[in-house]
């Protein structure tokens, strides 16, 4: 604890100390993560609406995403979730190339993710499957049919993958960011809290994804649909 | 300790040789200084500045209303003008002037003082917030300029998403930006109050003041999200009309009021707690007497933030939502009715043998009691579903909630801004106009407002330019109301700008006030609010105030 008290580097003028600045940092980060399940709820909210209003609808527009590449963005984005919290257990040792490794890594996956919800995104462009004038549904003769509560469907899964994609943006822009501080040396055994709450921002963005991936992409898995892509 | 250190420096205080002090206020000059700074009292001041504004802005608004109003004949603005009228004094008052009154201003103010540190937990993210502020607030007057928006301040899909040719996507823009620099001073409160209290400021030695921050903090934090998100999907659906609140393409507009009312009705008590909080601190303090029931007022409080969350569907007896819904929320409704009482109450106590002395926060504080009382208690009639479908939509409801927002939160922030005016700019505003005029509002207020409540009843509809003849000796009452009011708040504005130059001297406590902004602090507080090297140590409950019985002692202590 004295070690602890002595150090002084990084401490913004209003804290008493170190301890006091991680502990209200921590703090902060939890209560904007709070903020953040509140923002999701409202699209969960309305997916809960919208499903039990069109049960087989949602199970027919589902049908349509492609679960392998949903599953392997799972894996992709758990993966960088394992990365963070490699870097988070290196600034706890103060290893500086292990905090550089650990973050090159999650912004690897992180990025990978985001090329994969590109060529998902880029597939429903061709397949009239955005939202809109020019939204197109097959109905059961495979005519394209507008206005369905397919659209319904996905309207709520580009709100909620594009907003969840937004966010691992966002996640991206600050890992560049902190692998430039931490390239600097500005990360040091008693003041790492920047990248533990990064870490638990991080570990949040992956956690909104895996109840994204069976709501969206694994309730028409099943459905036999013709139209699904097995 | 605290008292004993505070004795010296009180009396030596070197505030009456101008100049020499470094206070918040001189400690630094030029724009650059004001509008980089960090300092939360320096925030503080920018906030009140920008506030002022839009709230000059929403009543010129009001004005105009109660302008066309004057008369049952439309004859000064067309409907369409008018709508858009009702909607500019909604949205501006709310989400630019209410939201952000007390937690703002006096919250950025006065939390770190009350918890005796130098700043707020995060002070770049709290000047960050007033620059989010700013920009939602410049996209509100761009679309205002530009011909405005006309479906209400509730934004009701599918009229805003689908029929409405106003600029409904700007204002949900703007209301969107505004949302997070609500958002990020309610999570700065949180923490402060958590992380950087004094030692020996326990919770339940915390003025009730930082207990309606911290319960109005939890609002903000866990509601504007959900508002946040709502008018994301109401943008989507305006510009791509991807169908969600349609009910042509299977969409349900009721769910876009669920989700509307889900942040806005809590953030009702976003616009009436802090204001609870001002009012606690000067009943006590014109009452110099410890504060009766201060455990219950401090859990009325968060009853009241966790109460709020549960009763969005009583604005939506009439939306076609389940009876059985309707029923639990009407239930609820009345809930909130018990934490509300239970703070009237305990103020009432607490100015009940007391040495009440009427200067103008007391006076304000006084008015909030009554007016807020008729507002809440008109919230019941209200929560009940046969009278809610019979006035729903009427001036009744108008005249409640202005009963609680002005009547309630306006007076609580006028009367905050009199109790702390010399802490915060080191002068005093002169005492006799500001009793004149603060009884001008009151007087103002009711003429404005009470007929509205007969007018309801009577069944006027709200937002309507036109109406019946037989309601307009009662609007008539209002119109000229309202003129008194604009008055009372114009003589304010005035003596405040006035006593900024030109005002007595205050000196560090005037009121005989307890609390670390008063007797630890020197007014103005210099940039780290206490003396130099300073260090603050609570050692007594708040409001601790030696009460001397008036008339002798009370019986027990003639008994002994």
């Amino acid at each position: 604890m004295s070690d602890h008290a002595h150090s002084t580097v990084g401490l913004a003028h209003h804290f008493d100390d170190l301890e006091q600045q991680k502990e209200s940092g921590t703090l902060g980060m939890w209560a904007f993560l709070i903020t953040e399940v509140l923002f999701f709820g409202g699209l969960f909210g309305a997916y809960a609406v919208y499903r039990s209003s069109y049960p087989d609808a949602f199970m027919r527009a589902s049908a349509q995403l492609d679960v392998n590449l949903g599953g392997i963005n799972t894996i992709v984005l758990i993966v960088s979730s394992l990365t963070m919290a490699l870097a988070v257990y290196a600034a706890q040792k103060g290893s500086k190339g292990g905090i550089i490794a650990g973050l090159v890594g999650t912004w690897v996956f992180g990025a990978a993710f985001l090329v994969v919800k590109y060529f998902e995104y880029k597939h429903k462009w061709e397949h009239h499957l955005i939202p809109g004038p020019n939204f197109l549904f097959p109905d059961a003769h495979g005519v394209g049919q507008h206005g369905t509560p397919e659209q319904l469907y996905f309207a709520l899964y580009f709100a909620m993958t594009g907003m969840h994609a937004f966010h691992m943006i966002i996640g991206l822009v600050i890992l560049v960011w902190m692998m430039k501080k931490a390239r600097r040396g500005d990360f040091t055994v008693h003041n790492y809290a920047l990248v533990e709450n990064f870490g638990l921002y991080w570990h949040f963005v992956d956690i909104v994804w895996i109840f994204l991936f069976p709501l969206l992409y694994l309730i028409g898995a099943h459905s036999g649909t013709p139209g699904a892509p097995h | 300790m605290s008292s004993t250190v505070l004795s010296p420096s009180a009396k030596a205080s070197p505030s009456s040789p101008e100049g020499e002090r470094k206070t918040f206020l001189n400690a630094d000059y030029g724009w650059k200084s004001w509008l980089f700074t960090v300092d939360h009292k320096r925030i503080a001041v920018l906030y009140l500045i920008s506030i002022m504004v839009f709230f000059l802005i929403g009543g010129t608004f009001a004005l105009l209303m109660r302008a066309e109003l004057l008369t049952a004949k439309g004859d000064l603005f067309e409907a369409e003008t008018y709508n858009k009228l009702f909607t500019m004094h909604g949205v501006v008052m709310i989400f630019f002037f209410l939201v952000p009154s007390i937690p703002a201003v006096l919250g950025n103010f006065l939390v770190p003082i009350m918890v005796g540190t130098k700043d707020l937990a995060f002070p770049k993210i709290n000047l960050l917030s007033w620059y989010i502020y700013i920009v939602g607030g410049a996209a509100t007057l761009f679309v205002a300029i530009t011909g405005g928006i006309d479906t209400g301040w509730t934004f009701y899909a599918p009229y805003s998403s689908t029929y409405a040719n106003t600029n409904v996507a700007g204002t949900a823009v703007a209301v969107f930006i505004t949302g997070f620099s609500s958002i990020l001073t309610g999570l700065n409160f949180i923490v402060t109050i958590h992380k950087m209290r004094a030692p020996g400021m326990t919770w339940f030695r915390m003025p009730l003041f930082l207990w309606a921050q911290y319960a109005t903090s939890l609002i903000m934090v866990l509601g504007t999200p959900v508002l946040a998100i709502t008018i994301v999907l109401l943008g989507l659906e305006r510009v791509f009309h991807i169908g969600i609140f349609d009910p042509a393409l299977g969409g349900d507009p009721v769910l876009f009021q669920h989700l509307f009312w889900f942040y806005s009705h809590p953030a009702v008590y976003i616009m009436i707690l802090p204001g609870m909080g001002v009012i606690s601190e000067i009943i006590a303090c014109f009452s110099k007497k410890r504060m009766f029931g201060y455990h219950f007022i401090a859990f009325s409080s968060l009853a009241i933030a966790i109460f709020g969350f549960v009763v969005w569907g009583h604005h939506m007896f009439v939306s076609g939502q389940s009876a059985y819904a309707s029923f639990v929320f009407s239930f609820l409704t009345m809930l909130v009715a018990i934490p509300s009482a239970v703070k009237v109450f305990n103020w009432t106590a607490t100015l009940y043998k007391g040495q009440v002395s009427l200067e103008t926060p007391m006076l304000y504080a006084l008015g909030f009691i009554g007016l807020f009382t008729i507002g809440g208690l008109t919230g019941v009639f209200l929560a009940v579903m046969g009278l809610d479908r019979h006035v729903h939509d009427t001036y009744f409801v108008v005249a409640h909630f202005h009963y609680v927002m002005v009547g309630g939160m306006v007076m609580a922030f006028m009367g905050g801004m009199h109790f702390w005016w010399s802490k915060m700019f080191g002068r005093k505003y002169p005492e006799w106009i500001a009793q004149f005029s603060s009884v001008v509002v009151f007087v103002g207020f009711n003429f404005t407002f009470f007929p509205q409540f007969l007018l309801g009843y009577m069944g006027m509809p709200r937002r309507y330019h036109q109406y019946n003849a037989e309601f307009e000796v009662l609007n008539v009452l209002s119109s000229a109301g309202a003129s008194i009011l604009g008055t009372g708040f114009l003589m304010t504005i005035c003596y405040f700008i006035w006593s900024l130059k030109w005002g007595q001297v205050a000196e560090r406590n005037p009121w005989g006030a307890k609390g670390l902004e008063w007797e630890r602090a020197p007014s103005p507080p210099p940039t780290f609010n206490f003396e130099d090297g300073e260090r603050i140590v609570v050692t007594e409950d708040a409001y601790a105030y030696t009460h001397e019985e008036p008339h002798g002692g009370s019986l027990q202590e003639a008994r002994k």
